[in-house]
């Protein structure tokens, strides 16, 4: 098993721990301070920066069909500009 | 062992999976997009009642389901790999890790709704506490589902002789699951994390 797990997706689950402690320490005021607000939108881009990777290399839609990968990254960018968007306004 | 049986390492575009599964998909995180989105508009509407009630949750538990969910995903993504070289041992022994994975998930889920309903917080509580029942109660009940398709991933994989059907059917599950840790990955975020 071990053997099995030396494989480049493992490396893309530490990206995706570490990434998950960056979330955490912005929702706990670090690196921004007061300015609350810059850092929920810097853990929704690291979100959806997350899920990009879950869908190109879990999912495996990195090779698959090009239509059905355009499909999942338009999901992942209009549904984190729509959620910064609604977010902000309202501030 | 099939001769076609796909490599780690495509060249030619590959749809892991059935095609229908992947509409199932793609329908379910539209319906997903449309709750997140209604949550944090709501949220908008009254950011005091729902920062306050976001610190009432527990965010250690939150962040722990989350390395279970990403971990999960990991070993389902390992099982996908170890099955196209035909080690179904290996790849169910892996699908079984995420298997317990996702039951370490309904355990902590069961503690946390049991910490809120004991002090007070139920869905009628407020907005806040009726959107966070609703959308982990959702997708609560997407992780039981599954875990009953990874126990099936898991009898599947051990067939000593895999197959290209075998491994379409292994690859439509593992897409269900890691669907299951993306819509968490969101949920996190929005829940335990914004302020």
């Amino acid at each position: 098993m071990i053997e099995a797990a030396k494989h480049y997706i493992s490396w893309i689950w530490v990206g995706l721990i570490l990434a998950t402690g960056m979330s955490w320490q912005f929702g706990h005021g670090f690196g921004f301070g007061d300015n609350y607000h810059y850092a929920a939108i810097a853990i929704l881009i690291i979100t959806f920066v997350k899920v990009r990777y879950v869908f190109l290399d879990f999912m495996e839609l990195r090779t698959a069909p090009l239509p059905l990968r355009l499909a999942f990254e338009a999901w992942a960018v209009i549904v984190c500009t729509l959620l910064i968007f609604l977010y902000w306004s309202g501030l | 062992m099939s001769a076609s049986l796909k490599p780690s390492s495509l060249e030619e575009p590959h749809l892991p999976g059935e095609t229908g599964v992947w509409v199932f998909i793609l329908g379910d995180m539209l319906m997903f997009a449309l709750l997140f989105s209604v949550f944090v508009y709501y949220r908008s509407e009254d950011v005091p009642l729902f920062s306050h009630s976001q610190t009432t949750l527990n965010q250690t538990l939150g962040a722990f389901n989350t390395l279970l969910m990403l971990s999960s995903s990991w070993f389902v993504a390992l099982a996908i790999h170890s099955a196209r070289k035909n080690l179904g041992n290996i790849s169910a022994r892996f699908f079984s890790l995420a298997f317990l994975c996702g039951l370490g998930f309904v355990v902590v889920k069961f503690f946390e709704y049991r910490e809120k309903i004991i002090a007070g917080f139920t869905i009628t509580t407020n907005d806040f506490y009726m959107y966070y029942f609703m959308l982990t109660g959702i997708h609560l009940v997407h992780v039981v589902i599954g875990m009953g398709v990874l126990a099936f991933l898991i009898m599947t994989s051990r067939n000593p002789n895999l197959e290209d059907s075998h491994v379409n059917v292994l690859e439509s599950g593992a897409s269900f699951w890691h669907m299951v840790d993306i819509l968490w990955i969101v949920l996190f975020a929005l829940f335990y994390l914004l302020r």
